[in-house]
């Protein structure tokens, strides 16, 4: 049961999750749904990693987590390393579960404040029953705070000890104590300061490399996402409107959304502020009733009457990507909105 | 930049906290200015002291029992002086602040408009019905549509965004000389950032006042400020114009910061250059020069010496507290900016020289 590098280790198909909204506290009527994630597909490749791009609401921690089988899909498969683990349950799914992991934004409130470092990281030996040999368990976790650049020592420490950058570290350890496959990190370093960003980028690169993890990257940072990801997939509404790799994404983007969310990132340069961009307009629709046809074309500078009524699937773009868009982006357009090509 | 008199001139700002485990030193010893229609960035991190020095502008840290010393002077009043009643006829009336969490700023319970034309009648001696009109103006000004219709509503019912225009409308109600504005977009997604910074710009064109934005992010100061302030450890580190501190920065701090960004353009680096450790403890704060610990080019001398704020050779308005000395620090930086690391651009080159004092 093993996945060579390169060879889709997950795969999601048509993954959709709607939340009911009902109304009634004895009889609950169903009056609608929020559609967090409304039909997704996409392969992590094994030893990759694949970033979720976009705004609040997008859907993009609801994918992590119909893929770690922390919520039930709607409707769709999730498929991890050649097995449908969409409709798994409890003993059945145990097994996958210690092959995919998840570090979250928080640093603060994913740790448990009353245990020690060493039984929050050794946990997951207790759940899955493993290193039960104390001495044993004690010097892998040892082992593990060492990897992620922390002293042996802070065995006995508590979380509050620790600084927001540590506590992300005792995070990452806990999820690599047993070996994962795939480490999915929701929103890792939003939390943490400028200075301190950096050190949890570098160590989950490094890491990566060192350990072949796959990893999952799930950001609204679009620099960061540039950094860290070697695909990328920009999603809006519950939707995925453009895929590719990070190359071809950031250096030419086609889907009028992902141009929007590059031209909105302010840029660390005072000089390069001569032209006022026209910043994207309106806010992000309500998921439980989104726009019909094309989602964004409420918002869109270049929606037609087609965007309205037809929803474009996701086309092969001769500039690399994957983009859902009747009119795609050009070179012109991107200029105009002060899009720079990162290529 | 004019010669004309400050609007607000904050001299020797010290705030401290007497606490159970210490005295946090919250902002230590801290003077800038901002005069009026332009744009002063403070940037810095958690625990710099950034939010405290402007809180105390407003007088804001009174009543948390803060020793307070300096001077800070708006239109020639002394602030910090000022009675608590004279104190609130200024606040929210001549200076006026929007923070980082709309949703906990706004009252639940009551109707955006209401709450807006509370703020005109707290200064204003004006009747309900004129207040009320000028609470939907404000919403009109702010760009939030349909604004009649909306002031009737409450603040769960607008998006995040649109909270924190309506924060901006309320901060707006008096026409401000001084918008301090603390992390206003932090909460935000990219798209609605760029929609609040535009307007914060546009309205600072067409009324003219001052704003203090204060931010850990340095793409907001870089698109906003005119000045920046970079704080650490409760001090001023560097300030400047925003064009200096971007392309000539100065203090290690900046450049670490500067760097351990990840751009959208240019080449992916294969590793970030990360500032080792963390901000320090203000109960505990490193001797000498706050951030010689996470330093690269630190002396030995450094955690002795107390740096000052002092101009920089040949650039007027440029400020800077490090030991370092301007030819070392010039020389660094260009090593850096040519892509070497910081070990890299400290053994080349005749490195150890520059202390003084």
């Amino acid at each position: 049961m093993s996945v060579a590098a390169g060879e889709p280790l997950v795969r999601v198909r048509d993954l959709v999750k709607h939340f009911p909204i009902t109304r009634g506290i004895v009889l609950q009527r169903r009056i609608g749904a929020v559609k967090a994630v409304d039909g997704v597909s996409f392969d992590v490749m094994a030893g990759e990693t694949l970033g979720l791009v976009g705004e609040t609401g997008c859907g993009k921690s609801t994918t992590a987590r119909l893929m770690m089988g922390l919520l039930d899909a709607s409707a769709g498969e999730v498929s991890f390393d050649g097995h449908d683990i969409t409709r798994l349950r409890g003993a059945q799914l145990k097994p996958f579960r210690r092959e995919m992991q998840m570090i979250f934004q928080d640093p603060y409130s994913s740790l448990n404040p009353r245990k020690t470092v060493g039984s929050i990281v050794g946990e997951p030996f207790a759940i899955h029953r493993l290193e039960r040999d104390r001495t044993q368990r004690k010097r892998r976790v040892q082992e593990l705070l060492e990897l992620v650049g922390m002293s042996p020592e802070h065995y006995n420490r508590y979380p509050h000890e620790f600084s927001g950058g540590q506590r992300q570290r005792i995070g990452v350890a806990r999820a690599l104590a047993l070996n994962p496959k795939l480490l999915i990190a929701d929103e890792p370093v939003s939390a943490l300061d400028v200075s301190i960003q950096a050190q949890v980028l570098n160590l989950l690169r490094e890491l990566q490399r060192r350990l072949g993890l796959t990893l999952v990257f799930i950001a609204h940072d679009l620099s960061v996402i540039r950094h860290m990801c070697d695909r990328v997939a920009v999603m809006y509404l519950g939707k995925i409107v453009e895929i590719g790799s990070g190359e071809d994404l950031f250096g030419f983007p086609r889907h009028p959304y992902t141009g929007a969310l590059l031209s909105a990132v302010p840029v660390a340069d005072p000089s390069r502020h001569g032209g006022q961009r026209p910043p994207l307009g309106g806010d992000v629709p309500s998921p439980a009733n989104p726009p019909s046809g094309c989602r964004f074309h409420t918002r869109c500078p270049k929606a037609q009457a087609l965007c309205a009524s037809a929803d474009p699937p996701l086309a092969q773009q001769e500039s690399g990507t994957l983009a859902a868009c009747h009119y795609p982006l050009t070179r012109d357009e991107l200029a105009a909105i002060g899009v720079r090509s990162a290529r | 930049m004019s010669a004309a008199e400050p609007l607000l001139r904050v001299e020797e700002l010290r705030v401290e906290f007497p606490g159970e485990d210490g005295v946090v030193h919250a902002v230590d010893g801290i003077t800038y200015q901002v005069h009026a229609g332009r744009t002063l960035g403070i940037v810095g991190e958690s625990g710099s002291g950034k939010t405290v020095a402007s809180l105390t502008t407003l007088g804001l840290t009174r009543r948390q029992g803060a020793n307070i010393s300096g001077r800070i002077s708006f239109e020639g009043q002394d602030l910090l002086a000022l009675p608590e009643e004279q104190l609130r006829a200024i606040r929210g009336n001549e200076i006026a602040m929007i923070f980082q969490d709309p949703l906990s700023s706004l009252h639940p319970l009551y109707r955006v408009g209401a709450q807006l034309a509370e703020a005109v009648r707290a200064h204003r001696d004006t009747s309900r019905a004129q207040a009320r009109s000028r609470a939907v103006e404000l919403l009109g000004l702010v760009g939030i549509p349909d604004p009649a219709r909306r002031a009737q509503e409450y603040p769960h019912e607008f998006s995040g965004g649109m909270r924190q225009r309506a924060m901006i409308a309320m901060a707006l109600a008096n026409d401000p000389k001084l918008l301090i504005a603390d992390e206003p977009t932090t909460a935000l997604d990219v798209t609605v950032q760029a929609q609040i910074l535009a307007l914060m710009e546009r309205l600072q064109s067409e009324l003219g006042m001052a704003i203090v934005i204060i931010t850990h992010d340095l793409g907001v100061v870089a698109e906003m400020a005119d000045e920046i302030a970079v704080m650490y450890a409760g001090r001023i580190v560097e300030m400047a114009s925003a064009e200096a501190i971007f392309a000539r920065p100065q203090h290690p701090y900046t450049w670490g910061l500067l760097r351990s960004i990840p751009t959208l353009t240019g080449p992916r680096a294969a590793e970030l250059e990360a500032i080792p450790g963390s901000p320090p403890s203000l109960i505990r704060r490193p001797s000498g020069c706050h951030f010689h610990p996470r330093c690269a080019y630190a002396q030995p001398e450094h955690a002795v010496i107390t740096p000052v704020l002092e101009p920089v050779p040949q650039e007027p308005g440029h400020q800077v507290a490090c030991l370092l000395a301007a030819e070392e620090r010039a020389r660094l930086w260009s090593r850096l900016r040519a892509g070497n690391s910081a070990a890299q651009a400290q053994q080349a080159g005749p490195a150890g020289t520059g202390a003084r004092g």
